[in-house]
């Protein structure tokens, strides 16, 4: 059954927010516990006792597995089938039928999707699973480009998700150096474009590859005069860490700051990509001459450690307090948040030096979050929507029926693990409201409800579309 | 209840005793402007890089089979296998000869060397690029195509919110039209709508009265729409479709999204923008010649394009088709008899207003020192031209501006694939 609305509207109001909706009697309980016990509790995961989560989650095996394992056990025999498939071809044989082994390797960021699912209906960590959802669309990566596939997992489990109440800059610096972001903004393979490496006619990497299996790249010399002469440096990493990570648009950086960004970030790179490694840093593509950012010296031969400067100056950007605590309090309060308590939330993320904990206890203590004002001002997201509508029902989700649900979330328009643009999936209303996706609304609102038709009324109506 | 029939302009279809009529309908059908003709545009995307040196053939240049021994397509000297000559230096694959009426009728034209600025050769980001419209760019949050969306709407304040106006026969929507406007994604125009069995007429109605009921505007709004687009095309009874003038499609899910975009289209239901995606292109190993893996691809893109403009009858002189993909493929062929990733490519122009019959754009060469990276057709032609000619001298838009930012258009640059 769907919780009767208006027994506690606060109570209601805080677990459409800071968990993926109520389930049966989680009202009753955060009201008789009062809304501010059942807030601070959230904010302190590591005091909940997860362990039934964790039998929940027994039968998803990769998830607890690492990059290096994951392409080991799924990658490799893909890449080796269609080695042999090309011979074949050139021999005149049959070649093999891949289906299952490229579905197989597909079954990995399935089965991670399994697990968000999983997570967000049972978790009592109700709070951490919401960021976590929230920072891993701030740092969004796609499994679809490539080997990200081999590499999401990893980034959720050890770069995202312990990190989400804690230091900003420690989740900034485990996203900067995780092989997931390197490999999807292409930092992995930006290089000092005068360095020695540049006259090496072999190099460092090798060149070649198929979709899905894109291969390590140098860029090589450009011909003389080439007109569109390929550099080895990429801003793309450097131009979304400070729009999109840190700063924001608008947070007072130029063209120049990118490409001082981009040198001081050149030789974090993948150690040995296609066997799943790890962060590993190339002296021999790094740039090591003098950098300035946003106005900050960073003298020549820092090596690596260039890097961790910028991160240093981004994280402790007043920009970047701001930008941070405007985006949570979209996700938490509305989609246009009031101005005072972003200004609030900035000015615990400066005085704090970014602890996460610290800003979300700020947002989520406030008058404005608690206020009959937020009450219902959000959409979900399908996401957001699947979840809850699996809470409230009560629905038994577990390792063999939750892959349906993640399927279905294509229908919706959020396939997990797989938002192109970096920017990741949107958290406002116009984003999600449009006649196609109501539309799957109701129908994934009938087919959950089945005969009841109260219940698919209730779920695919407007209300429920609401948090 | 009111009752009442409304016909279209076409007659194609009708409402009987639906109670009324939906509140865009009475707007597309009898308000607007009758004399001018709503124009619009077909995006096909060739998802994995078609390999444009094979489907349009420069059978001018020696290089190009010095280049490619064993996957060249034979000069148009060669009867049964050759390129159909198209210009004397150009071709087209043999397979694509359901499409050589349309050049024939000056009615389809080619853009060759056409493509980005910027020198990825990954798919995922190529596409990206050719999706938002901003090459290099990767946080940009919209499509071009959504852009245009916005920026039309603004141009015409009152333009009506019709959910049909942006339609992409997809899963999902595509990057190039998410954004701020309106656009809708169907796999199967027939399935648009609430279905529950033998309850789906009830289920429909209650949630139709839910949403009416909704007190957020937002919700309301849109419930409205959604069930105003059911209706319709309920009414138009997508399984009953007849293609017109002796069009066939082929069986392919291609075939069958060109269809169905040739039936909204035919609906008068203000279909502006369609899109449709069509894969199989990334021809690494054994891509074939005339015959082989390429020209089976290219055959039923041939026969499913021309059933679409055969189809649209009239209706063509008001539509540009628009056929595009992220990047060429290496001039070269690679160990394995096929291709790999490269740069420049060609895209084609259909339309009753389209100037066709040419190829379009400065051809750069393909010799070593002519090719990009010494390896890659160039790039002479910015597909942002391309697509700003089509939104200006087409569509009608004023300018670019908002549409590629960052990028400077001009008009002076625009390939002249209409008359200025």
């Amino acid at each position: 059954m769907v919780a009767a609305p208006g027994s506690d509207p606060t109570a209601e109001h805080v677990l459409n927010r800071i968990a993926f909706g109520a389930r049966p009697g989680d009202v009753e309980r955060v009201a008789a516990m009062g809304v501010q016990r059942y807030i601070d509790e959230q904010l302190r995961p590591d005091r909940i006792d997860d362990s039934r989560m964790k039998a929940r989650l027994e039968g998803l095996t990769t998830i607890r597995l690492s990059s290096r394992d994951i392409q080991e056990q799924f990658e490799r025999p893909l890449m080796e089938a269609r080695q042999q498939r090309k011979q074949d071809q050139q021999d005149g044989q049959p070649s093999p039928d891949m289906r299952a082994m490229q579905q197989k390797a597909q079954s990995v960021i399935l089965e991670l999707g399994e697990q968000k699912l999983l997570r967000a209906v049972y978790s009592d960590r109700q709070l951490q699973e919401v960021l976590t959802d929230f920072w891993f669309n701030h740092f969004n990566v796609d499994a679809r480009k490539g080997r990200d596939r081999t590499f999401i997992t990893e980034y959720e489990r050890d770069a995202i998700r312990p990190h989400v109440l804690g230091s900003f800059r420690d989740l900034l610096g485990a996203t900067a150096k995780s092989p997931a972001m390197l490999f999807y903004l292409d930092n992995w393979m930006s290089a000092d474009p005068n360095g020695p490496h540049m006259e090496m006619v072999q190099p460092v990497f090798r060149r070649g590859g198929r979709f899905g299996t894109m291969q390590p790249r140098m860029p090589r010399l450009p011909p003389p005069g080439a007109k569109n002469a390929r550099k080895g440096l990429n801003e793309n990493y450097g131009r979304e860490l400070m729009e999109l990570h840190t700063l924001g648009v608008d947070g007072g950086y130029t063209q120049k700051d990118v490409t001082e960004v981009a040198r001081a970030f050149t030789g974090w790179t993948i150690q040995m990509p296609r066997l799943g490694g790890g962060f590993a840093f190339d002296p021999r593509i790094h740039d090591p001459g003098q950098k300035v950012v946003l106005g900050h010296v960073i003298k020549a031969g820092g090596g690596e450690s260039d890097g961790e400067r910028v991160l240093d100056i981004l994280a402790t950007h007043p920009s970047t307090a701001h930008f941070i605590a405007t985006k949570l309090a979209q996700r938490f309060v509305s989609d246009t948040p009031p101005p005072a308590l972003v200004d609030r939330a900035s000015e615990r993320f400066r005085k704090t030096n970014g602890d996460l904990r610290e800003v979300m206890r700020t947002i989520l203590m406030s008058d404005e979050f608690l206020s009959p004002d937020a009450r219902g001002a959000k959409v979900k997201t399908p996401f957001e929507f699947v979840a809850s509508a699996l809470r409230t029902t009560g629905t038994d989700v577990d390792v063999n029926n939750a892959v349906q649900y993640v399927r279905g979330l294509q229908q919706l328009g959020e396939p997990l693990y797989m938002c192109q643009p970096p920017t990741g999936y949107s958290d406002k209303a116009d984003a999600w409201v449009n006649t196609g996706a109501l539309v799957n609304r109701m129908n994934f609102a009938l087919r959950l409800a089945r005969n009841d038709k109260d219940l698919a009324l209730a779920l695919g109506g407007p209300d429920f579309q609401r948090k | 209840m009111l009752s009442r029939r409304v016909f279209l302009k076409n007659g194609a279809f009708a409402f009987v005793s639906l109670g009324f009529a939906p509140a865009f309908l009475t707007r597309t059908a009898f308000a607007g402007d009758r004399s001018g003709r709503s124009r619009r545009l077909i995006a096909i995307f060739q998802r994995g890089a078609v390999d444009g040196l094979n489907v349009v053939v420069p059978f001018g240049e020696a290089e190009y089979y010095k280049a490619r021994p064993s996957i060249a397509i034979p000069r148009p000297t060669d009867a049964e296998n050759g390129a159909l000559d198209l210009d004397g230096f150009f071709g087209f694959n043999p397979r694509l000869k359901a499409l050589k009426p349309l050049w024939d009728a000056k009615r389809l034209a080619v853009v060759h060397a056409c493509g980005s600025p910027d020198s990825t050769r990954s798919h995922f980001d190529a596409q990206d690029y050719m999706e938002t419209g901003t090459p290099g760019l990767k946080s940009t949050a919209d499509g071009w195509l959504n852009r245009y969306l916005q920026a039309k709407r603004e141009e015409a304040a009152a333009h009506e919110k019709n959910p049909f106006r942006a339609v992409s026969l997809t899963q999902q929507l595509p990057r190039t039209l998410q954004g701020a406007a309106p656009a809708v994604a169907m796999n199967q125009i027939a399935q648009f709508g609430v279905r529950a069995g033998q309850r789906s007429d009830e289920a429909s109605a209650l949630f139709e009265a839910a949403y009416g009921a909704a007190p957020d505007r937002i919700l309301a709004g849109t419930g409205r729409e959604a069930f105003d687009a059911m209706k319709m095309l309920k009414t138009a009874d997508p399984a009953q479709y007849q293609p017109a003038n002796g069009a066939s499609y082929p069986g392919s899910p291609f075939g069958q999204a060109l269809r169905q975009i040739a039936q909204l289209t035919k609906a008068n239901v203000g279909l502006e923008v369609a899109f449709a995606d069509v894969g199989g292109w990334d021809t690494h190993v054994n891509q074939g010649a005339s015959q082989g893996q390429l020209a089976t691809r290219l055959n039923d893109f041939g026969q499913a394009i021309a059933a679409l403009a055969t189809d649209l009858g009239d209706a063509l002189d008001d539509t540009v088709i628009l056929t595009m993909s992220e990047f060429g493929r290496a001039v070269s062929e690679n160990g394995n008899r096929g291709t790999d990733h490269g740069h420049g490519n060609a895209m084609m122009a259909i339309g009753g207003r389209v100037r066709g019959g040419r190829v379009y754009g400065r051809w750069p060469g393909l010799a070593v020192e002519q090719r990009y990276d010494r390896r890659d057709l160039a790039v002479t032609t910015d597909f942002r031209d391309v697509f700003g000619e089509i939104l200006v001298r087409h569509l009608g838009l004023s300018d670019t501006h908002g549409i590629f930012p960052g990028y400077n258009t001009q008009t002076t640059k625009f390939p002249g694939l209409f008359a200025a």
